[in-house]
């Protein structure tokens, strides 16, 4: 099939739509996790928190049919688990490189062992049924591409800008970046740096179980690994958006279509089967070149990662 | 506070010391051990729920103590398993997964008395304690190919794979084969996504071939493919499955499943064992040996035309007059 071939109305839809559900629960995560680190907390952790989400909306749902309780459940997950971490790298001020991989190893094992349990052979959810926006989905191709996604996309892309009024023009936005550039001086002008890195972990991690409920109704299943180290990617993603709410868009849609296209391209024949493990390589590729030209443009909050011991 | 650090690490060391003596001193008495090795989840429906599915149908015909360490993709954290296994007196070892080939090659001789399998694989390295089984796949996939074929209205079918080796690769091409078999003119999109566990991938990568190739029949192998046929099942498409029986993850759109019963090679692996010959033989599973079964599901409203083409086929390739093109 030739390259114009590749250009027709269908293709060119599915690969927008595809690529918008394949960025969604990366979005999530990442919004999460750049608002934690703009606070001076990295998480690496962000995956764990996802499979345990997705493990407890799957859970959820199976047994009440409800994906508003599964939904709730994820959200619930995830808050708990930023109540936790805020614990180990605020409270006791551990190494959080290591205390987030503890998390991930944690709800990496801990979603399969009750997943495997409770659950034993899977059954299937009814994933969320796709919402059209009235008019909007009826512009042709656009709306199809845009308009006609479930309620959690909508939602995802929603925050984006919310995260962005909050995180520039609120006090609270405002103590969460002196937190992560300043915390000293922070603290001398009366503002919790503590309560703020524990507010943010918790939002953070409220979002990563978002993250995996999403992930999980949408596929309609759950498994073991079901993320398959997205919440890496997603950390990876703060990184590429330069902590910035629309970066972090822009780089979760970067990586959802280009896998959607890589995709539509094996489908269509245009990639062949010889190329298709290259093929495979190249949204991580174009990831980690886009993290290289902003990394020389950007710099990282400056109290990232360093636990805030206040002196005297 | 000397005094308490003592004490706290003298009843630490107790209670070490009960779980790594007891557990020896239990130690076993004449029961047969067998460990299994594996990549992925027990219960993904696919590759090792086949072989945790075939100990199961062993444990009903024999006494047999079973221990399983699954979800080991990484080939170093398999080996740890395979040597710790060994090391604790393990008769039989089952290496479940392509990729622990070289790890074994490099266990087996350590441990003379331990007899080892290795699966999907045709190789024993010449060691006299290494067997290895593999799945003719593409016997399988060559009948529900014709059956797929057969069945597609739009004359367009759509393969979602993982990586193009070893069973999956087997699967694929048996599949392709049958299809083009039963109707030349036949489009068969196959989509390699890359990945034996990216659910998500899969599941678009489903929705890809349903859209822009327009495949109203689908297939598929290994773990990921739960998102492919969750995909298939939002668009009410048929879908054929292997390695395990996947109706139950959608029964208003799976049509059949091809089974392994690896219990077929297991049990020669045993007997064998019983006879003091600890390995040495490869092993095979395909639909002569019963290895391989087809199972139908009731669910699914299959046209007889198309239900007794698939079996004739079978019969064929039993008989041997249809050749799959291995």
């Amino acid at each position: 099939m030739p390259m114009s071939d590749y250009f027709t109305a269908t293709i060119l839809i599915a690969t927008v739509a595809s690529g918008i559900r394949l960025a969604t629960p990366f979005l999530l995560a990442s919004l999460g996790e750049s608002l934690g680190q703009r606070s001076g907390v990295l998480n690496l952790g962000v995956d764990g928190v996802m499979l345990l989400g997705a493990f407890g909306a799957y859970y959820a749902v199976l047994q009440t049919g409800s994906l508003m309780l599964g939904v709730i459940v994820g959200l619930l997950i995830g808050t708990f688990m930023g109540l936790l971490y805020a614990f180990i790298s605020v409270t006791l001020q551990a190494e959080q490189g290591v205390s987030g991989i503890g998390i991930y190893l944690f709800g990496l094992g801990m979603s399969d062992l009750l997943f495997q349990k409770l659950v034993g052979t899977p059954r299937p959810i009814v994933p969320f049924p796709p919402l059209k926006i009235p008019l909007l989905s009826d512009i042709p191709v656009i709306g199809e591409m845009l308009f006609e996604h479930s309620l959690i996309v909508y939602m995802a892309f929603a925050l984006v800008p919310i995260a962005t009024l909050v995180i520039t023009r609120t006090t609270y936005g405002m103590n969460v970046r002196a937190a992560g550039e300043n915390p000293e001086a922070a603290d001398s002008l009366g503002v919790s740096v503590s309560a703020v890195r524990y507010s943010t972990s918790i939002i953070g991690n409220t979002l990563a179980g978002l993250a995996g409920a999403a992930l999980a109704i949408e596929l309609g299943i759950f498994q073991q690994n079901l993320t398959n180290a997205m919440g890496f990617i997603a950390v990876a993603l703060v990184y590429f958006g330069a902590w910035r709410p629309i970066g972090v868009m822009a780089g979760s849609l970067v990586f959802g279509i280009v896998a959607s296209i890589v995709l539509q391209c094996k489908t269509v024949g245009i990639i062949p089967r010889s190329a298709s493990d290259l093929a495979a390589m190249a949204p991580a590729v174009i990831t980690i070149l886009a993290l290289v030209v902003v990394a020389s443009r950007f710099h990282q909050p400056a109290a990232l990662a360093k636990p805030f011991v206040r002196e005297g | 506070m000397r005094f308490v650090y003592s004490k706290r690490f003298f009843v630490v060391s107790v209670i070490l010391a009960v779980f790594l003596i007891a557990p020896a001193a239990m130690g076993a008495a004449g029961k047969l051990k067998i460990a299994i090795v594996a990549p992925s989840a027990s219960n993904d429906l696919a590759f090792t729920q086949s072989i945790v599915d075939g100990i199961k149908a062993i444990q009903k015909e024999r006494d047999v103590e079973v221990a399983i360490t699954d979800g080991l993709f990484v080939v170093e954290d398999a080996a740890a398993a395979i040597r710790d296994y060994a090391k604790k007196g393990y008769d039989l070892v089952l290496a479940h997964g392509s990729q622990y080939g070289g790890s074994l090659k490099e266990i087996a001789p350590a441990f003379p008395k331990t007899a080892f399998a290795w699966g999907t694989a045709a190789d024993t390295f010449g060691l006299p304690n290494v067997s290895s089984y593999e799945a003719a796949s593409n016997e399988g996939g060559y009948a529900m190919g014709v059956m797929a074929a057969a069945l597609s209205k739009k004359g367009s079918i759509g393969v979602v794979g993982p990586i193009e080796v070893g069973d999956a690769k087997l699967y694929v091409d048996g599949f392709v084969a049958g299809a083009k078999a039963h109707k030349p003119q036949i489009k068969v999109q196959v989509n390699y996504i890359g990945s034996f566990s990216d659910v998500a991938l899969a599941a678009e990568a489903a929705r890809a071939l349903m859209a822009a190739a327009g495949a109203d029949v689908l297939t598929g192998t290994a773990q990921m493919t739960v998102g492919a046929i969750g995909a298939a099942r939002a668009k009410n498409v048929a879908w054929f499955g292997t390695q395990s029986n996947q109706a139950k993850l959608a029964p208003e759109i799976v049509v059949a499943s091809q089974v392994y019963k690896w219990e077929v090679a297991l049990r020669k692996i045993l007997e064998s064992m019983d006879k003091g010959v600890l390995g040495g033989q490869k092993y095979i599973i395909n639909l002569a040996n019963g290895g391989e079964a087809m199972e139908f599901n009731d669910a699914y409203k299959l046209p007889e035309d198309v239900k007794k083409v698939g079996m004739d086929t079978i019969k064929g390739i039993i008989g041997g007059s249809i050749k799959t093109g291995k």
